[in-house]
Formats: C-alpha cells, structure tokens, sequence
C-alpha cells in the first residue's frame, strides 16, 4: 500500500518520530521500501556493502570489455610476474592476466550465487510454508525430504548431484540450489508456526480471507527478515559453494575463469607468487562481506518498527 | 455425564423454549424486531487434552442474537465465552450443536464457503495491537474485507472506502497510510472497528473489545460502539468480564459459567434481582461507589476455583461453589426457568437460593467446599 493520496505531499522519507504515542505531522503514506532504502542509506556499512555489490554487478556485466587483457592470453614469456603497472594484479604460471581473469570471473560468481541462491529460496519458502502452514501429513512428509536432504555434507551431495548430471556451470548451479533448500525450507518453517498463532492471521482469517492470501499478505512479509539474512548469508556460501565445486573440477570447466578455480589453483604458488590466490581469494571476501553486511542492514530496516540501522543495533545490544 | 440435552444449562428466549411467550415480552432491541441473526443450539466446544478427558469449553451453549440488538456474554475467563464467539465465526469448531447464522446453518460448511459466513459476521480482537498485522498500513488492514469479498472494484473506489470507515470510527484519513504501531491503543482499536465494519456485517462479534484499553479510552470506544450501533443498526454480541461495561453496553446479558450459560435477561432484570446464585455472588463483587452503603453491603465470596472443564461436576455446574448447593443439585441439570419476562436462570432452587444468600449471616466455609458444602 505505498500508494498516497493523491495530492497528497510527496513521500518524505523523514521518519515520524517513533514514540508509539499520538503520531503528529501530515502525509504518512510512505511506502515501507522507500523507507527502508532511506533508512538503508543512513548506515555507512550497509552503504560501503551496496557499493561493492553495485561495483560487482558492474564487474559482472561488463567484465569482459574491462579486462585489459583476454583471460585466455598466454603469455610464456611473462609467466609468474608479481604485480605492476601493466599487469596491476601481476600474472598466472601461464602468463595471463590475473586481473583481468578476475574481473571475467566476477560473472561467474554472481551468476552462481544468484540462480543456485534464487531456487533454493523459492523451493524452500514454498516447502516451509506448505508445511509450517498446513502441519499434519503435509508437514511431516515435506520436511523429512529436507532432513534427508539436510543429513549430508553440503559438498559430498553436490559432487553426487554433478556426478549424475554431468559437470558443468548449470548442474553447479542447481547442485549448490539443492544444497542449500533445506535451510531455507526450515528457517520458513520456523518463522511460519510462530506468525500462524498470532491473532493478526486468526483476524485475517476471520475475515474470510483465502489460505493463499494469508501466506503472501500476512506470514510471508512478517517472516522475510530472517530470510533475507538467510539469503544473503548462502549467496556467500554459495559462492564459496561454487569455488569448492570447481576446483574439484565439477563446476566451471577450464579454461573459463572462475574465483574459487584461480584460488586452489594458485594454492601451489603460495609462496613464490601470492597474487595468484590473493586477489580472487579476496575477491570472495569482498563479495561475501558485501552480501552480509546489506543483509544485516535490510534485516533490521525492513521491520517497519525500526527507522535506522544503527537505531536498531542501540536498540538490540 | 453426557453432554446434556437441548434444553440443559443453556437459554433459548425463542420460540422454541416451551416456558416463554415468544415476543413482546423481552425487551429486545428497540424497533422490537425478533428476527434472529444468529442463534447457538446446544453448542458444545471440546478441545482435546493430551493425556485425558477433553477440555469443554463451551458445553450446551444455546442462544439467540436478534437484530439490532447487542447480547451481552458475561462471564469470569474459562467460562468458554470467548470461545463461543469464536464459534460463532467457525474459527473453532464445534464438536456438537448447531450454529445458525442469517437463519442458515453454517454448522458443516466447508472452508470455501465459510468465507462468504465470515463477511456476515466480523469480530473485534480484544488486543488490537496483536490483532492488526504490523507489516500492513491501517488502510490495508481496512481494506482487506473490501478485496476480499470484492466490495470495490477499483483502487480509487477503496480508498474512498477507506477513508469513510476510517470517517465513522472518528479518525482522520491520512492515518491510511500508518502502519500500527505508529498509532495509539485507542486508535488501533478503532482501526479494528473499521475494519469489523467493511464488509457491512449483520453481527459483530466484540471479544473483549475494551479490555486491553487504558480506562479513559475505555468509555471512548464504548461510546463509539453504541454510536455505530444506532447509525448502522447493527447487531453486536458483546464479550465481556467487565459487569458495568456489559450492563452499560447491552439489552440483554447472558451470564456464562463453566461452558454453560446460567442465567439470561435483561440487564435490569439481572443486575437488580438476580435469579441464579453465580450471578447473585458475580454482582456482590462490584463495589458501590458510596462508602455507606459499601460498608455495609453483604458481599458472597465464593469458595475455592473454578472446577476444571476437563472434568466438571455433575449436576449443576456451580454446585461445588454454590453456598446454597443441595444433595439433589448433583443429580440433574437445571433446567431454565422463566423467573420474568424474558428473565431465565438454570437453578433447581431459583426461588430460593438468591434470597437466602443474602438473608444467611456469612456461613464460615469448610477448608474445601466439597459436593455437599454449607447448608446441609
């Protein structure tokens, strides 16, 4: 309900003071996201996060035209060169260019986090709600698949899942998405039964509204904090997910670069060349940091109660 | 014990209880309309307990809600009276009895058509912070029934809509746009009025609608209630423990206690003579706001707690806490009988009980009140 009246003022993003007494000054229509992105803004880790992940969404879209070199470029004569003014991130055993492998790479990483993250999220809330929602045999069936599921290391189901789909960046992947269901199924689960008994949905209910209705109007908004916490906590993991697949040659296929690839390939190097395994090593960091850090901030600014970040980190400690 | 049959422990001034004229007689509402909006035959409401016998709730509940009027359901917690209303909406089910709501039975309705009951009769929570989702602005909150039954085809059309219930419960439209907690206990409740009202309901519910409310903003919303009530007729069942707020709000009052219903009429009737001891003892706990008259006004202090619903006592409910209890009070439910006009109470002794309690010096009470206490 973000629309305002029209002729209404235009949605200030100022906060109405949060007394929880009589609200005083006009024109609260303000759209919750607007806000929350206002508040976002106000937080300078949640900022510097965004950047980085607004930069690596840059990098991964046009990675290649900024990569000063191919990926592919060997260069014999130049192999193992520690980084300079024309290679900024030095060269590998090939002699290509590390920062342009990098940048490439960042694709790869996003892409992986985000489609393994997006059907792990999808499949996940929609088995945690069913069940959580429904209880009885719905839940009992659903979520026993999860425990199966659940039960084995995260990297041991994946290789089996690549082995029988044949390695590649797509069966990668939808490994990882498998992989990482279960939590999503469980943290929905949770958050399901507890929003379900309260009055507001008995309410809803009273009203006549559909189960569907219920779910998407009422319970899913109510539980979405700890899910995008959630959400951005796997993209992390699963980009890791992603550079454990494929060093274990079952993800991205040499010689297409890929960060967790130049990582454990550049394990070898360690100590004569450590940009091998420097940048793109903190090239995840970056990115896994990036993704918890906006989390965190989106996990408190979107509860409608809270207006800043750093008012609800006062609040909580 | 069984369940009881039709007639025990509860009150139906209808036409169908044999010892009342139907009609005139009962000061029902004012226009003396008897068209009934909902009625409750022998409703019983077992919850099942883990390990035992189940929890009756509600246990051979009859009653009738006629047009208009507001049915007051007074009663201490535990007497099943809150879920009784909620049995009225089906959002409990009823293990037995049936429910008639606009004079169809909605007793087996499946859920689908359950929601086309649920915009005949709205309920008021009596938490209204807890009973509006926190994450919706007031105005969506309101809304909800209009979308839900598609009162409105256009976004404009219910915002409009919005904005004149927001208009009825006395509060200002930009509140639209709100969310809960920015707003006053007051305010949310009045919210939750709207949002009763938005798919013009023939009964609402009110479930403790004033108990969660600071005591000025108490008589505020009472005073709204009544108000919505003569500009929209509209037909209210008004759960309450509050004596003096069900006497101010009610035409007539049904007294609960322990599942059943023990006395029922108006409130004059009841709060000047009444018929059943419970209700007698009930009203003696009401101080008077004159300390001569306080200091020397008889009080009846019931013994012991309320005996549990999981296993009640035979015969009369009360008996176990009634100072005039009988040996033959624990064989056979009382069945209800016409004291007034209008005016039943389910007390084998009814003639007798009220007046002796108030005329008995203070019986000292034994340390347990067993099945056969003072008087024997």
């Amino acid at each position: 309900m973000s629309r305002r009246e029209p002729g209404g003022t235009p949605a200030r993003v100022q906060p109405a003071p949060d007394t929880g007494a009589e609200p005083v000054g006009p024109g609260g229509g303000d759209g919750g996201l607007r806000r929350a992105l206002a508040a976002l803004w106000r937080d300078p880790p949640a900022v510097a996060g965004t950047v980085v992940l607004l930069l690596l969404v840059v990098v991964g879209v046009a990675g290649s035209w900024l990569a000063p070199a191919g990926v592919n470029d060997v260069d014999v004569d130049r192999m193992l060169q520690p980084p300079s003014g024309e290679h900024p991130f030095g060269t590998d055993e090939l002699g290509r260019d590390v920062l342009s492998r990098v940048l490439v790479a960042a694709r790869v990483s996003l892409q992986v986090g985000l489609v393994s993250v997006g059907i792990a999220l999808a499949v996940g809330v929609t088995v945690g709600l069913l069940a959580g929602y429904y209880r009885g045999w719905a839940d009992a069936v659903l979520m026993r698949a999860m425990d199966v599921l659940f039960a084995f290391p995260v990297l041991l189901l994946a290789v089996a899942i690549v082995a029988v789909l044949g390695p590649g960046l797509l069966t990668a992947m939808v490994a990882i998405g498998v992989v990482y269901t279960p939590i999503f199924a469980r943290v929905t689960r949770a958050g399901v039964l507890s929003v379900r008994e309260q009055v507001f949905v008995r309410a809803a209910i009273s009203i006549g509204a559909s189960d569907l209705r219920i779910m998407r109007r009422h319970v899913l908004p109510n539980i979405a904090a700890p899910l995008i916490v959630q959400t951005s906590l796997s993209l992390a993991f699963a980009i890791l997910s992603e550079a454990a697949l494929s060093f274990l040659g079952l993800g991205v296929q040499p010689p297409a670069p890929a960060w967790g690839r130049m990582l454990y390939d550049g394990r070898g190097f360690v100590t004569d060349a450590w940009w091998l395994g420097f940048f793109p090593g903190a090239a995840i960091f970056l990115t896994v940091l990036a993704f918890n850090l906006v989390g965190d901030a989106l996990r408190d600014v979107l509860d409608p109660r809270q207006l800043t970040v750093s008012e609800a980190r006062r609040s909580t400690s | 014990m069984t369940g009881g049959d039709a007639t025990t422990g509860g009150v139906r001034p209808g036409a169908t209880t044999p010892h009342q004229p139907t009609g005139a007689a009962v000061p029902g509402p004012p226009a003396g309309a008897a068209e009934s909006v909902a009625e409750l035959d022998d409703l019983r409401v077992w919850f099942p307990a883990r390990g035992g016998p189940p929890v009756r709730a509600v246990d051979g509940v009859s009653l009738t809600v006629r047009r208009g009027e507001t049915l007051g359901l007074v009663g201490e917690s535990g007497s099943g009276k809150s879920t009784t209303g909620l049995a009225l909406l089906r959002l409990v089910d009823p293990t037995g009895g049936t429910i008639r709501v606009a004079g169809e039975d909605v007793t087996g309705w499946s859920r689908r058509r359950l929601r086309a009951l649920r915009r005949r009769v709205a309920m008021v929570f009596q938490d209204p912070q807890a009973s509006l989702d926190p994450r919706l602005t007031v105005g969506a909150s309101i809304a909800e029934p209009l979308i839900v039954h598609g009162l409105v085809d256009s976004a404009p059309a219910r915002r409009r809509r919005v904005a004149e219930l927001l208009d009825l419960v006395g509060l200002r439209a930009e509140l639209a746009g709100r969310h809960p907690h920015e707003l006053s206990g007051g305010q949310r409740q009045r919210v939750g009025i709207a949002r009763a009202l938005a798919g013009e309901p023939d009964l609402i519910v009110l479930d403790e609608p004033i108990a969660s409310l600071d005591l000025s903003v108490q008589a505020q919303i009472m005073n709204l209630l009544r108000r919505l009530q003569r500009e929209l007729t509209l037909t209210y069942l008004f759960i309450a423990h509050d004596l003096a707020a069900v006497e101010h709000m009610s035409d007539r009052v049904a007294v609960m206690y322990l599942g059943r219903i023990v006395e029922t009429g108006t409130p004059a009737q009841l709060y000047r003579e009444p018929a059943h001891p419970y209700t007698a003892a009930l009203l003696s706990a009401i101080p008077v706001a004159d300390p001569a008259v306080e200091r020397h006004r008889r009080r009846i202090i019931l013994g012991g707690d309320v005996p549990s619903p999981a296993d009640p006592p035979s015969g009369c409910r009360f008996r176990t806490r009634c100072p005039q209890a009988r040996p033959d009070c624990a064989e056979q439910d009382p069945v209800p009988v016409e004291v007034g006009p209008g005016h039943l109470a389910a007390c084998r002794y009814v003639g007798e009980a009220v007046p002796a309690m108030r005329a008995d010096p203070p019986v000292p009470r034994p340390a347990e009140p067993g099945p056969h206490p003072a008087g024997t």
